[in-house]
């Protein structure tokens, strides 16, 4: 068989086996067989019949939805050679300085065990159990006694650990060439320029109407916000997650945001989900780790989510591992903490605080979150190459500024006021908290809609453009920190496609 | 379709350079690989594979058996194959790479010797290379697939056929079709799933020692 097709079979069969472990194919096969009793299904035409079953009964609209959703978020099987390894990370050196970074934050975390003397995980007395259950609706906004314990690591060690990434087998003299970069990731990995980036965020453009800016309240709404509308209504008749993704892009209306992403994400809710989360909250009742008492409520549930651990094969990261006391080595008591395999950070908690605007349910809030991690969010949080990994979303920012804005790039050089210490916090908690909730809504449309984390970038280099004024006048790290403090007034979808396709360069 | 490794000698990496070997202004920008293939008899190569290492392009030359009378000399069969989109930066520099028959420019049967010309002109690298090279030859041809063959080759719209004037199927046609069904439900039945049943705990217990690091 030619290698074409043999790559579309290769593919074809790594789906399947994907969709295989579903509930999605549980439910297939039992209308399949339910469908058996139906007059129009004849036993000669078996196969046939059924898939035109599916297709009139919209099953077969949701094993798309399935397929595109596998398709968008696993990489494709590589080469047959490679190792598992090379398909969460293919250099070498990126996945030693994540190994070491790794050690880091696990050495962190046993000390913080030693010191004060807490478990890494303790089974709660049974009146404590019983204390939690009854109070587990009021716990939203509690935030337990942090005064102990100190954050696992900030945003800014991992920043410094990002700058010290080297490659061995790169040029890294003194001398300045044609390559030199000026900013602090020193590591050539390939980063679109604004041509490029103009051709992938094409619907951003000047003459494609825009949630965010043609929907103001000086622009009549029959222009394009009642049309948009009206068109996000029929994609979510269709239930087509493609189509939603491609709608999105433009913006989604406030009111069907939450279904929009659903369907994006492919999250239904099936009253399995709700059970699952059910048993999650009775794992979290049970347990009291001590990873907990760095995040809040839902973010507890995922702590114990084992099928988090799915995503590390595409993730550079690995999970922590740890054996059961007194069975140091043994393999059959081997188990990895927290149980998803995800040490939440300083800040982590803002990746579920705007879903909280969107989903009133906790088990949908649940979902969301969960699926939003392991497509996007963990990338900002871990060491690779990936084109939406936060190294190079790092490297795309400097050389957005340094080949764009060189004066105001030079200038804060200059004065130590690398743009990058500035902008990181930005990027790696995703400009939660920093802008206005219906503004990084927003935002978060065009990650979902672009499948991609390079918007964030891109809005980062766009924020310097539009202070440069101020900023060309400041003299030290801390004034330039000061004019980019405050970013709650700016408004995303104005500055991104004036950056991107209204500058004169 | 199998494939059979080839034992193969792959001798050092020499770099062409112009002017003074020894000055050590600017680096190299072409090497060279010569694979032999010591007791084999000339074969017909089926795909080569390896692991790139900052090479950006791949030229690859093979020298073949002819009959008695001819000299064998070097023919190209790959020319500037590209390995790095952009030789400046790391996209596609630590890849697994495959090469096939049908990409090469020549008959590749009877091969004898090859040589890898290996290019990467950014100035940037301070080594450059391909490991973990194999060269295969076609091995005996294998029926059975992974996977069942109506997935990867769904067969069209069929059109049922006109029941016959007393419109009762043929008896014999029905049992074959019932066995059909039943031997699908027995592939389907006996695929189990690969869904995590969500437990963290050993039996109940996550009383845990320290994180290791391994």
């Amino acid at each position: 068989m030619p290698p074409e097709e043999s790559d579309l079979s290769l593919i074809i069969a790594h789906v399947v086996q994907k969709l295989k472990g579903s509930s999605l194919y549980a439910q297939l096969e039992r209308q399949a067989w339910a469908s058996l009793q139906r007059p129009e299904i004849r036993l000669e035409s078996l196969k046939e019949d059924i898939k035109e079953f599916f297709k009139i009964s919209g099953w077969e609209k949701k094993l798309q939805n399935a397929v595109y959703s596998e398709l968008s978020v696993c990489p494709l099987p590589s080469h047959p050679a490679a190792p598992p390894e090379h398909l969460k990370e293919p250099l070498v050196y990126m996945r030693k300085a994540q190994g070491s970074w790794e050690k880091r934050i696990l050495k962190s975390l046993n000390s913080m065990c030693t010191e004060l003397s807490i478990p890494l995980a303790r089974k709660r007395p049974a009146l404590e159990q019983k204390e939690l259950l009854n109070k587990w609706n009021e716990m939203g906004t509690d935030e337990p006694d942090l005064s102990l314990f100190r954050p696992v690591y900030a945003p800014k060690d991992f920043l410094e650990v990002l700058i010290n990434l080297r490659n061995p087998n790169y040029e890294n003299g003194d001398s300045l060439g044609f390559r030199t970069h000026l900013g602090l990731i020193q590591v050539p990995l390939k980063v679109k320029d604004i041509p490029e980036l103009k051709e992938c965020f094409v619907e951003l453009g000047l003459t494609t109407g825009q949630l965010g800016i043609d929907d103001s309240t000086q622009v009549p709404p029959e222009l394009f916000e009642n049309e948009h509308v009206r068109i996000g209504q029929k994609v979510l008749v269709e239930q087509d997650s493609a189509a939603a993704q491609q709608y999105i892009r433009q913006g989604s209306p406030t009111a069907l945001r939450a279904e929009l992403w659903a369907l994006i994400l492919n999250v239904s809710s099936q009253p399995e989900d709700v059970l699952y989360y059910e048993q999650l909250k009775t794992n979290v009742i049970q347990h009291d780790l001590l990873v907990d008492s760095l995040i809040y409520k839902v973010l507890l549930c995922f702590s114990r989510d084992t099928s988090v651990l799915g995503h590390f094969s595409y993730n550079s990261a690995s999970p922590p591992k740890s054996y059961i006391r007194g069975k140091l080595g043994l393999e059959e008591y081997a188990v990895f903490y927290p149980p998803n395999g995800v040490i939440p950070f300083h800040g982590f908690s803002m990746y579920v605080a705007p879903l909280c605007f969107l989903y009133h349910e906790p088990y949908k809030l649940y979902q969301i979150f969960r699926e939003m991690y392991v497509r996007f969010f963990f990338r900002l949080h871990s060491i690779s190459s990936h084109p939406s990994g936060i190294v190079s979303l790092c490297l795309l920012f400097e050389t957005l500024l340094q080949t764009y804005l060189p004066q105001l790039f030079y200038h804060l050089r200059e004065i130590g006021a690398q743009p990058l210490r500035i902008s990181f916090k930005w990027m790696v908690r995703a400009f939660s908290g920093y802008l206005a909730t219906d503004q990084l809504l927003l935002l978060w449309d065009r990650i979902l809609g672009y499948n991609s984390l390079e918007i964030l970038a891109v809005l980062a280099a766009a924020v310097f453009a539009f202070r440069a004024v101020n900023l060309m006048e400041v003299t030290s790290l801390a004034a330039a920190e000061a004019v980019l403090a405050d970013l709650s007034t700016l408004k995303v979808m104005p500055l991104l496609q004036i950056f991107l396709f209204a500058t004169v360069t | 379709m199998s494939r059979v490794s080839v034992p193969c000698h792959v001798k050092g990496t020499v770099s062409l350079q112009v002017g003074d070997m020894r000055s050590s202004q600017g680096r190299p920008g072409v090497l060279v690989i010569d694979v032999t293939f010591p007791n084999v008899a000339p074969f017909e190569l089926q795909e080569i594979t390896f692991k790139n290492y900052y090479t950006a392009f791949l030229s690859i030359r093979v020298r073949q058996h002819t009959s008695v009378h001819t000299p064998t000399k070097w023919v190209t069969c790959l020319r500037n194959y590209c390995l790095m989109p952009d030789p400046h930066s790391e996209e596609g520099a630590q890849d697994y790479v495959s090469l096939f028959k049908h990409q090469m420019l020549c008959d590749m049967s009877k091969i004898l010797e090859l040589r890898l010309i290996l290019r990467q002109p950014s100035p940037l690298w301070l080594s450059f290379t391909v490991e973990e090279l194999q060269i295969y030859h076609q091995g005996p041809k294998s029926p059975s697939v992974a996977f069942p063959k109506w997935l990867s080759h769904p067969v069209p719209c069929e059109q049922p056929p006109p029941l016959p004037e007393q419109g009762l199927p043929d008896p014999s046609r029905v049992s074959s079709e019932v066995q059909q069904m039943w031997a699908l439900t027995e592939m389907v039945r006996a695929n189990h799933t690969s869904t995590r049943i969500g437990r963290f705990d050993v039996d109940g217990c996550y009383d845990l020692n320290l994180l290791s690091y391994t």
